[in-house]
Parts: structure tokens; C-alpha cells; sequence
């Protein structure tokens, strides 16, 4: 008896193939849909801008007339939150890293601190935005400063940095861990003579990665209070000051009363993807010129 | 300012074999890599200016045994030992004698040619630094001596401030030989240092054996009799994480008086 | 042939100085010192939550902030808190962008992994997870300035802020998520199983949804989670797309709010600390943090759970 109609198969066959044949062009169509987005955002955005975006905007304040208003303001204060959040959150994210890996035996301790990182990381940035507003803004006093602002984004990125510090200790090949504790290396030397500096060009590109993340952020700091007009430049970090992406929030949600808004948020849109685009390409470069050393 | 002296007194070499003093000596030590127990009940003696050889099949526990002598097996925390070792007399588990003195005084070359991402003069300067040593021109003296200890000096004089990963792989293992010496160790520990080298680059790592234990006490772990008849003076027949003999290097591989050293030996199983 | 200048003698009393011995006991407690900080951020997001939300409730009762329907928190002579019309609104919009991210993300994760080729693979892949490093305030530009008069277009009753544009574009912004999660719990199939179905002659299409999409559902449907996890948190382009009506509706053409934007509206407005708004900023936010939280250890139990063992 014959089990299967060998007939049947192949007359199936061709409409099957034909599937496949649909399937991985309609597949292959999802997946470039992605690149029409980004090209038609890119279009939207650069076309809305154009003729804006010029050297008087570049080094202007921002202004009630639309012609005259520029975002040298948002830049520093950008500028000043990173100089703050970057190093901060490199030693702290760095040292909690070394911590877990490299003291902390894998067990109930290693779970719990890996197991509240990677809730923290979930933890939308409104959130963050609401404790910094409660305990930088509020009760410590600071008033919607950079130092505020600062702090409140390092606690968001921290996550982030400690993560990706864990896995540049971890690539550390064990080797040279051996190597530096048969010449009677203590923890801690083994740990500043090999490891740190085996993995410090990961470390960097993660932190420069993790930046990159931060200049973009905005519902925190709005949450904060940072304010839409600010003239004044920021020149401590006790003082007042509005970033790129909260400069581009006011004028986009005003831009119904004004199309000249639209485009003074356009172009600054456009400064904030340019900021973006050479911190990727600086950890890239940072990661390629290191990578072959090990 | 005296010459930095590597050698020691020359004059024990001539005391009869069986009175040099030993470095090592292990007493009933046991080990398990959690459930499995890797030693079993070792006893064995390693004398001061001797070449020991350990050879066995591959897994017999002679490297397991090698890094116990200087405690690097205890970083995978699954091993438990029991038993007692002595160096010099102390006991090397006791809390009063801290890990990192024994690690200076016990150097070891690894399997794999291991150098620091770093430049030939920090890598033997390595040692001393972490241990304390700051004076720039001793640090000099110590990185010139150690390299022309690990006989490599010619070979990588005018290239000190260059990657170590530049170097050959048997310049890389004689570089971490004088990264060891650099601190002046009392014993070196050698866990088959020439298995990932090319025959040429292992005859020289021999010659330096050969010459080093005129100063130190080498114990090396290898799999190949021939080096081991060719540089030890005695020779410890590992076999399933047990001593099966240990001897002179002549007697076991002339008259060895264990069947199973024989039959290892002349390449019956292995 | 003793000499002075003996290595072995210096180090030995270098040993003997107890400053360095000092120093290796100090570390590991500064290192724990820094490794608290991200506890301590846990537990201050969780005190600072808890305390003013129950400043709320003594003001306002849990029936009104979770059964009544009228939100209406700076209206000063009678003011209304209920969360149900935030909470329509969130998941009105997270219910529209999974309908983008789920298909797309996941068809994409099939080309990447299956149908692809290396070279292929590697000019696309960085290509998909360029749109997750847009900032969130761009998309929100996007939604409001091209989207909507797009979608205006076709749908002429389509408010001016509506939560269907701002939807769709979070579903392009997870689409990276749910394809990269999803790509690695595919590619992480053996290619056993893969042989095994096509030499009995199914196509590849075939192969992938009887054994391979089947053997790594659990890393897939937890990407999902995931990306429901962020659409839920999502703020920027709800607070600029979507307006600020606090309608109890399930009408996608009309303006509403989420509970992130609302937030915002309540920060950035003027509600002074210690009115009821203010209080009811900290009973929406911790509503938002249990939300995100279950989702997330929801997605890891999935993952954990039923993790195939090959």
C-alpha cells in the first residue's frame, strides 16, 4: 500500500515553491521598510529645515522672533550635562561593574544586583524624571540646574554602563588574569594592571554609546523643569540651562501656531543627529583602533 | 651600588643528592573538582637545584598538581583539597602565609605563552613593580638581567618598548620565563611550557631549563618523555590523579620498578 | 656574592609595609560603596513613589481614582482624578503600535536569520537598528509634523492630535526590539533542526514556521513583551502627537492622554508641590512603574521558562 500520493506532491510542489518565492520578497520588503521610514523621516525633517540652518542659527540664543532665535543655548547646556554624565557615570557604572564581576561571587548577591540592574534599565526615563524632580529638584534644593539635570541622567544611563562595562571585564581572556596572579598579584593590582586596561577600549565605546543615548533624552529633564526660554548661558553647574532635545520639544508642540517653529525644530533636530552621528563614529573608530590588540 | 646578583651560593651543587634540602613536599594531598577527585593521596618531595619532570597521560592530575603548589588551582571555586603541603617548612594553606608571597616566591610559565598587552620592558617589569619596586634604574638593571636569564636579551634589546604580541611565540614564552626570574623567585613551576612551540623554539626553552637550574628549583609538567629524560633529574610518573613512582630520571626510564611506568614509558598506553 | 641590592630581599620588605595591605582591604568596600548607588536609585524610585501616592489617597479614594471616568485634575473648583482614561489611552496606543511592531518585527527577524545572506545580513542589520537610536523627541516630530497630516489625508476625521499616529510611530520604533530579540532566539535554533525539515523536502518557508519559529517561541513572544514593556513607557511622541484630552474612549481618531504624557503635562505645567495634581503625578507614575516592571520580569519568566534546552 502506498502511503503517500507521490502525484499529489507533485502537483503541490510548484505552488509551494511559489510561496517561499512570495514569502521572502514580502519578508525581504518588511525589512526594508525600516530603511523607507528612516529615509522619509530624514526627507521630513531635512526638508522642513532647509534654508534655517545656518551659522547665525548655530551661535544664536533663542528669541520670540523666529529668524533671529538659535540654539547656541541648548548646545552648551548639551555640552555641560555630558562633561557631567559622562565621567560620573564611568567611574560609578566601571566600579559597579568591577564590583559584581570581579568581587562578588556568582551565587544569591551576584542575582540580586544583576536582577535590580535589569529592572532599572526597564524602568521608563518619565520615571527617573519624577525621582530626580523629587529628590535633586526638590529636597536636596537644587533647582532645575545642570547638576540636577546631570545627576538625574546619570541614574538613567547607569544601567546601561554598568552592563556594558560587565561585558568588557568579561572578554578579558583569563590568561592574563592567570598571568598576573602567578606573579603574586594581589586582587585588586591583577585587576588595575590587566584588566582595566584590557578593557578599557570597550568600556569607552559602551560610555560613548551610552552618551549618544543620553543627548537624545527628553522626558526627564522636561519632567524636571527645564525651562522652554532661556537666554543666559549656563556657566556652573548650579545654573539654569535647556538642552537640544527639550529645545526641540517647545518649538515642535508650539509649531501649530507657527510654521517657522516647525523648522527651528527641524534644524535643531539636525544638529542633535549630527552630535548623535560623531559620537557613533568616535566609538566605532575607538573600538576598531583597539580591537586588534587582543 | 653592588651588582644585582640572580645566583645564589654555587657551592650547594656539589652537596651529595640525597642532602639537598626540599622546597616542596607534600603529604597526603588529596583533591576534588566537586565530586570528582582529581588527587589522590600524593606524596612527593621537590628538591632545591633539581629539574623534576611529572609526565602521565592527560588527565592524570599533573597539572592539577602543578597549581597546587602555588594555589592557582583554587580560583575555580568548585576545588576542594585536603592534606597538607609545605614550602620551606611552612605551611603554604595556612591563613598566615598569604597567597601572593607564596605566588612570588613560586613563579610559573603556562601552557600557553601568556605575555601582558604591554611592552617587553613592562612585562618583566611587571613583577617587581606590583611588588613595590619604583627605583627606575634598578627596574632597568632588573628587566636587562631577567632577559638575559631567559636567554632573549640579544633577540629583543632594541625592541623593549615594543608589543610583546609582536615577538615569536617561542620569544613570548622565554619572555615570560624572564617576567618570572625578574622577581627572583625560589621555584619555578613549568606547565608543559613547550607544547605550543615548534621544535626549535623547544630545544631553546630546554637549553634554558638546563642553565636555570644551576639557581632555581624547576618542577615541569610535560608530555613528552623524551624532554622529560632529556633536562629532569628526577622524574614523578603521574597515573588516574595518583603517584605512581617517583625517582630519578635514569632509573625510571632504565629500570623502572613500577609495570604500569613501563608500560607508559615504552608507549603501551598514553 | 650576597649583594645589597637583592630583588627577592626589597621585595620581601616592601611585603612587610602594611600600606599596600591597607589599600586591598579598602577596595572592595569602595567598589561596594559605588555598586550600591543603582540600589539605591531602586529604592529611591520606590520611596519617593510610595510616599507621595499615599499623600494622594488621603486626599482622593482608591474608587475614584480607578472606577470613576473623569479626569480632570487643574480644574480648581472641582477637581476629578481618575486614572482610566490614562490608562485607555496608553493601551490604545501600545495595542497600535504592537500591530506595527509585532508583523514587521518579526518578519524582519525572519529574513535576517533565514533567508538572508551574510553580506546581506550585515548592510541591513545595522541599518534596522539605526531607527532604535533615533531619539524618541525626533519620532514624536515625525508622528506630529508628517504622519498625521498624512494619515489626515486618508482619515479627514482624524483630529489634529490623535493616539493612531503617535501609535504607529512607537511600533516603528520598536520594530528594532522585537526584530533583534526576536533574530537571536531564532539564530540560536541548531541548523539540525533546520536539515532535519527541509530533507524531508519543505520548503524553506515551511521549515520556518513548523520547526523554527515553533522551537525559539519563547525568546519571540518575550520580545514582544518587551515591546510592549517600552510602548507602555514611551512619552515623547504620545505628549507631542497625541494632545492632551483626557477622554475615556476607544476612538483612535481623537486626542488622548497616556499616563507618561500626563506626567509630562503635570511636570511641565503648573501645578505647585502639595496640591492634589502634583500628589497624583507620583499615583500615575508608580501605576506606569508596576506596569513596566511586570512586563519586564514577565518577559524574563517566558524566556526562562520555557527555554529550550537543545
Amino acid at each position: 500500500m502506498q502511503m503517500m500520493d507521490q502525484e499529489a506532491v507533485a502537483k503541490s510542489l510548484p505552488r509551494r515553491i511559489a510561496i517561499n518565492k512570495i514569502v521572502r520578497g514580502l519578508f525581504l520588503g518588511s525589512t526594508l521598510f525600516g530603511l523607507v521610514v528612516l529615509a522619509v523621516l530624514l526627507y521630513d525633517v531635512i526638508s522642513d529645515s532647509w534654508g534655517w540652518l545656518n551659522w547665525n542659527f548655530l551661535t544664536s540664543v533663542v528669541s520670540f522672533d523666529a529668524a533671529e532665535a538659535g540654539v547656541i543655548g541648548a548646545i552648551t547646556g548639551t555640552f555641560w550635562l555630558m562633561m557631567i554624565t559622562g565621567p560620573l557615570t564611568m567611574i560609578i557604572g566601571v566600579a559597579t561593574a568591577v564590583f559584581i564581576e570581579e568581587y562578588v561571587k556568582e551565587g544569591r548577591v551576584r542575582t540580586f544586583f544583576e536582577t535590580n540592574i535589569s529592572n532599572l534599565a526597564g524602568v521608563p526615563s518619565i520615571v527617573f524624571g519624577l525621582l530626580g524632580l523629587t529628590v535633586f529638584v526638590r529636597i536636596l534644593g537644587l533647582g532645575s540646574v545642570v547638576l540636577a539635570g546631570a545627576l538625574t541622567m546619570s541614574l538613567l544611563v547607569l544601567p546601561i554602563v554598568i552592563v556594558s562595562a560587565q561585558e568588557a571585564l568579561r572578554a578579558v581572556p583569563s590568561y592574563l588574569r592567570e598571568a598576573s596572579y602567578g606573579m603574586g598579584a594581589t586582587r585588586w593590582q591583577m585587576i588595575r594592571s590587566v584588566v582595566l586596561p584590557a578593557a578599557l577600549p570597550s568600556i569607552l565605546t559602551g560610555m560613548i554609546l551610552s552618551m549618544s543615548r543620553a543627548i537624545g533624552e527628553t522626558a526627564p529633564l522636561i519632567a524636571l523643569g527645564i525651562p522652554a526660554l532661556l537666554i543666559p548661558l549656563p556657566s556652573s553647574m548650579f545654573d539654569s540651562f535647556t538642552v537640544l532635545p527639550v529645545q526641540i520639544y517647545y518649538w515642535t508642540i508650539d509649531a501649530a501656531l507657527n510654521d517657522d517653529l516647525a523648522a527651528l525644530a527641524a534644524a535643531t533636530i539636525i544638529v542633535l543627529l549630527v552630535m548623535m552621528f560623531i559620537l557613533n563614529a568616535t566609538a566605532i573608530l575607538v573600538r576598531n583602533k583597539f580591537q586588534k590588540r587582543l | 651600588m653592588t651588582e644585582l646578583s640572580m645566583k645564589k651560593n654555587v657551592s650547594i651543587q656539589e652537596q651529595p643528592e640525597e642532602e639537598r634540602e626540599s622546597v616542596f613536599e607534600a603529604q597526603g594531598v588529596n583533591l576534588w573538582y566537586g565530586q570528582t577527585q582529581a588527587l589522590h593521596n600524593i606524596h612527593l618531595k621537590q628538591r632545591e637545584q633539581e629539574v623534576t619532570a611529572v609526565i602521565g597521560p592527560s588527565g592524570c592530575g599533573k597539572s592539577t598538581y602543578l597549581k597546587t603548589l602555588n594555589r592557582m588551582v583554587e580560583m575555580n571555586p568548585e576545588v576542594r583539597i585536603s592534606g597538607n603541603i609545605s614550602y620551606r617548612g611552612r605551611n603554604i594553606f595556612s591563613r598566615r602565609f598569604p597567597v601572593e608571597e607564596l605566588r612570588t616566591r613560586v613563579g610559573m610559565v603556562f601552557q600557553k605563552p601568556n605575555p601582558f598587552p604591554k611592552s617587553v620592558f613592562e612585562n618583566v617589569a611587571y613583577g617587581p613593580k606590583i611588588h613595590g619596586i619604583r627605583d627606575k634604574q634598578l627596574l632597568e638593571q632588573i628587566v636587562e638581567e631577567s632577559l638575559k636569564g631567559a636567554a632573549i636579551w640579544e633577540e629583543v634589546k632594541d625592541r623593549l618598548h615594543e608589543n610583546a604580541f609582536g615577538l615569536s611565540g617561542g620569544q613570548q614564552q622565554r619572555l615570560c620565563i624572564a617576567r618570572c626570574l625578574a622577581v627572583e623567585p625560589d621555584v619555578i613551576l613549568m606547565d608543559e611550557p613547550t607544547s605550543a612551540l615548534d621544535p626549535k623554539s623547544t630545544m631553546k626553552v630546554e637549553e634554558l631549563v638546563r642553565e636555570l637550574k644551576e639557581t632555581y628549583s624547576i618542577m615541569i609538567v610535560t608530555h613528552n618523555m623524551q624532554q622529560a629524560a632529556r633536562i629532569s633529574d628526577r622524574t614523578a610518573f603521574f597515573l588516574n590523579g595518583e603517584v605512581v613512582e617517583c625517582d630519578t630520571t635514569d632509573r625510571i626510564f632504565s629500570n623502572p620498578s613500577d609495570d604500569r611506568t613501563e608500560d607508559y614509558i615504552t608507549g603501551r598506553f598514553g | 656574592m650576597a649583594s645589597s641590592t637583592n630583588v627577592s630581599n626589597l621585595i620581601a620588605e616592601q611585603r612587610s609595609k602594611s600600606k599596600r595591605r591597607k589599600l586591598e582591604k579598602l577596595v572592595p568596600f569602595i567598589l561596594a560603596g559605588a555598586a550600591s548607588i543603582s540600589v539605591l536609585t531602586t529604592a529611591g524610585i520606590l520611596l519617593t513613589l510610595m510616599v507621595e501616592t499615599v499623600m494622594f489617597f488621603s486626599e482622593v479614594s482608591f474608587r475614584e481614582f480607578f472606577t470613576s471616568t473623569d479626569m480632570q485634575p487643574l480644574n480648581r473648583s472641582d477637581p476629578s482624578f481618575s486614572i482610566l482614561p490614562l490608562l485607555s489611552a496608553t493601551l490604545l496606543s501600545t495595542v497600535i503600535a504592537m500591530f506595527v511592531a509585532v508583523p514587521v518585527g518579526l518578519t524582519t527577524a525572519v529574513y535576517l536569520s533565514e533567508y538572508a545572506t551574510d553580506k546581506a545580513r550585515r548592510v541591513l542589520k545595522p541599518i534596522v537598528e539605526v531607527l532604535a537610536g533615533i531619539p524618541t523627541i525626533v519620532y514624536g516630530f515625525f508622528a506630529f509634523t508628517f504622519v498625521t497630516p498624512v494619515l489626515r489625508e486618508i482619515i479627514p476625521m482624524l483630529d489634529r492630535t490623535n493616539i493612531l499616529s503617535p501609535g504607529i510611530v512607537m511600533g516603528i520604533m520598536i520594530i528594532p526590539m522585537v526584530a533583534s530579540l526576536s533574530e537571536d532566539a531564532l539564530s540560536s535554533v541548531p541548523n539540525s533542526m533546520r536539515e532535519g525539515a527541509m530533507a524531508f523536502g519543505a520548503t524553506k518557508f515551511e521549515a520556518v514556521v513548523r520547526v523554527v519559529i515553533p522551537a525559539a517561541i519563547s525568546g519571540i513572544i518575550a520580545s514582544f513583551v518587551l515591546g510592549i514593556s517600552r510602548a507602555i513607557g514611551e512619552t515623547m511622541i504620545v505628549t507631542i502627537a497625541s494632545g492632551s484630552n483626557k477622554n475615556l474612549t476607544f476612538d483612535i481618531t481623537q486626542s488622548m492622554q497616556t499616563m507618561t504624557a500626563y506626567i509630562v503635562e503635570v511636570t511641565s505645567g503648573d501645578a505647585g508641590a502639595g496640591t492634589t495634581a502634583y500628589y497624583s503625578l507620583y499615583a500615575v507614575a508608580i501605576t506606569l512603574f508596576f506596569f513596566t516592571l511586570a512586563m519586564n520580569m514577565l518577559a524574563k519568566w517566558i524566556s526562562k521558562r520555557f527555554r529550550e534546552v537543545y
